[in-house]
């Protein structure tokens, strides 16, 4: 316990430190009480959101093709449950007064002392998901998660704590949304995510919230030798702003971590999302890729890979694309090499739609309106390695059911 | 794709066209006149205007028409934008043709695609099994994109076939694929009641060697210096140049 009152004095000194990214929020603005919600043993059963809220935030009401689900609203956890063998879901809390052990790995991915809003995680009441796969297991279905907020000024505060032991593999898609409503929220989402040896962990999140949120994740991975994290990020509906700089570290021989981002600003919106990779053992590798659009609003598309050892090798890669005026997209790729023999390049590139592509589609036969719309979504269409089948179509279903609204 | 009128005799005539790109006169007063089944040849030195006219032709907007017009088929197409002559049957090879990221050659083929085309068996017929997967143009040599433009072509199947330079950048061996696709896309298989026809731009003439061309025309600083049998035209520039050509006319 020694260890919790050093971690609460160091949030409280982090307390007023404001994040170097982003628009400085003052916490003192949001609510932090909301009505408490029933638990329910099922999905179906779960009357606050409807299929059509959950959809909306990739859960799958039925629960099918799915190994598990976890749900809070607001700061209650309605719903956790693992379908299959070899995977644990509980609440933070709970797993920590389940788990000695767990205390080794409570903010160790990230520093509580990162800035005000990890602060503030720690010092206030919080809920959040513990994931778990046991060693060697794998789920041929994700699990979900849906963070979701319904009560106007909320600030949801989150810590998730996910592991995927040796030889596991743990594929997660997370939505987060709000009521289409809400003119203030805030959301804090703290993951810290631990990649054994020869473990992977996929983790694809897709963002759904109502104009008027605000959203900082703080995000840490560590990979052991052989491990594999990749994330999927893709934001395209209308927030107010959003602010996340997830650092992964590869500390074992051979880990790899790939981040993609793939960022729609509708007007008004300011998104401000980095990845950060330190390669800090031989054989490593990452790649960071990033698909910005603007439709009017302000887009920082960051990312920094830090070689610490040689024989690593990663590429990092923006690409915006402005489509209205007063759009902004601002690129920062940042290659820092410490070591002599490591291997690390990036591209950027920054424009509008090219009129010779443009035109070589409607030779074909394509109107200028087709010809644009193909053009945009090609650009957005990443190609994801290492994603198993049935996540992929999920993620282009839930990506297309995005795209048709905001583009 | 809409083919109206399908069985009406194409028709394409450029009448006394003049072009303007970025400001700068390129053609002057162009006239040519391909009937159904017809296939002609565009010979010319570089920069003569030749890519200029197959682009006035299939409309893109850089390429300003000043004067004269362009009639399909009895329709004056001189101000429609390219889809609505891709629709009326206007087809274009494009010499350099644009990458487009996350679109694949596939998806490509089946936006031009009239329907009930068979994109597997076309890819096969041109070698582009492996490259149906492939974002379209990235990463393509020379030869590739040829092969690729073709596949496209003969999905959408147009009446009137504009090539630019088909041959250039293709060794031997692909030529013969890619002089094979030109005889489908021309219909050069059949003896008669051939509906097709084509402009083709060719810098070395050996296309030639693959399809026989029915008139050809020498382009000189923007204006049609010479027209009459290619393989005479040919064998005119092989021996004496352009230079030739254009002190011909005066």
């Amino acid at each position: 316990m020694h260890a919790l009152k050093e971690l609460k004095e160091r949030a409280r000194t982090a307390a007023e430190k404001p994040a170097p990214y982003g628009r400085d929020l003052d916490l003192r603005a949001y609510e932090s009480e909301a009505p408490e919600r029933p638990y329910v043993e099922s999905l179906d059963q779960l009357e606050e959101l409807g299929e059509e809220d959950l959809a909306r935030a990739g859960v799958e009401k039925s629960g099918r093709q799915r190994s598990g689900s976890f749900v809070q609203i607001d700061g209650t956890v309605v719903h956790r449950k693992a379908l299959e063998k070899g995977l644990e879901i509980l609440s933070t809390r709970e797993a920590l007064e389940k788990y000695d052990w767990l205390w080794d790995y409570y903010w160790k991915a990230v520093a509580v002392d990162t800035d005000k809003y990890t602060a503030t995680v720690e010092l206030e009441p919080y809920e959040g998901y513990f994931m778990r796969a046991l060693p060697g297991s794998r789920t041929i279905y994700p699990l979900q998660a849906c963070l979701y907020i319904r009560e106007p000024r909320f600030v949801q505060r989150v810590h998730n704590i996910v592991i995927a032991e040796e030889g596991s593999e743990l594929h997660i898609i997370t939505g987060c949304a709000s009521e289409r409503e809400i003119r203030a929220g805030l959301h804090l989402g703290v993951s810290e995510f631990y990649v054994k040896k020869g473990a992977k962990i996929t983790f694809t999140m897709i963002h759904n919230w109502a104009e008027g949120m605000d959203v900082r994740p703080r995000s840490g991975i560590v990979v052991e030798e052989g491990g594999l994290y990749m994330s999927n990020y893709v934001v395209m509906e209308p927030l107010r702003s959003l602010q996340l700089y997830p650092t992964a570290r590869l500390v074992g021989e051979g880990a790899v971590a790939r981040f993609y981002s793939i960022l729609v600003a509708q007007p008004g919106s300011e998104l401000d999302v980095g990845s950060r990779v330190i390669l800090s053992a031989p054989g490593c590798s990452a790649e960071v890729i990033s698909r910005a659009i603007t439709r009017g609003g302000f887009i920082a598309a960051r990312g920094h890979i830090r070689g610490e050892v040689g024989g690593v090798k990663a590429h990092l890669e923006c690409r915006g694309l402005i489509l209205d005026e007063g759009g902004v997209i601002h690129a920062v790729p940042e290659l820092e090499g410490r070591a002599a023999d490591v291997d690390m390049s990036h591209e950027a590139a920054v424009g509008k739609i090219a009129q010779e592509e443009v035109e070589y589609l409607m030779a074909r036969g394509l109107s200028e309106e087709e010809a644009v719309s193909t053009i945009v979504r090609g650009f957005l269409n990443v190609r994801i390695e290492g994603l198993p089948p049935l996540l992929e179509r999920e993620m282009r279903r839930m990506m297309e059911l995005s795209e048709e609204k905001a583009l | 794709m809409e083919h109206d009128a399908e069985e009406r005799e194409v028709h394409l005539r450029v009448e006394d066209l003049s072009v303007e790109v970025e400001g700068r006169k390129i053609l002057h007063g162009v006239n040519l006149d391909i009937r159904c089944g017809e296939t002609h040849v565009l010979f010319g030195p570089n920069g003569s205007g030749k890519t200029t006219l197959l682009m006035a032709i299939m409309g893109f907007p850089r390429y300003k028409v000043t004067s004269g017009r362009i009639v399909l088929g009895g329709e004056d197409i001189t101000h429609l934008p390219p889809n609505e002559r891709a629709r009326r049957g206007i087809g274009v090879m494009f010499q350099r043709p644009p990458t487009v990221r996350g679109v694949s050659l596939a998806q490509m083929v089946s936006l031009c695609s009239r329907d009930g085309v068979d994109v597997e068996s076309l890819a096969a017929d041109l070698n582009l099994s492996e490259f149906l997967s492939r974002d379209v143009n990235h990463g393509f040599s020379g030869g590739e994109i040829k092969r690729s433009e073709l596949l496209q072509l003969l999905a959408q199947d147009p009446r009137i076939v504009l090539l630019d330079e088909p041959e250039s950048g293709v060794d031997m061996e692909n030529l013969q694929v890619v002089g094979k696709a030109i005889r489908k896309l021309l219909q050069k298989d059949l003896r008669r009641r051939r509906t097709r026809c084509g402009l083709i731009i060719t810098h070395t003439g050996y296309i030639l060697d693959y399809v026989e061309a029915d008139m050809g025309h020498v382009l000189c600083e923007g204006t049609i210096v010479c027209s009459g049998n290619p393989r005479e035209q040919l064998e005119g520039i092989r021996r004496y140049g352009f230079e030739e050509c254009a002190r011909c006319t005066r």
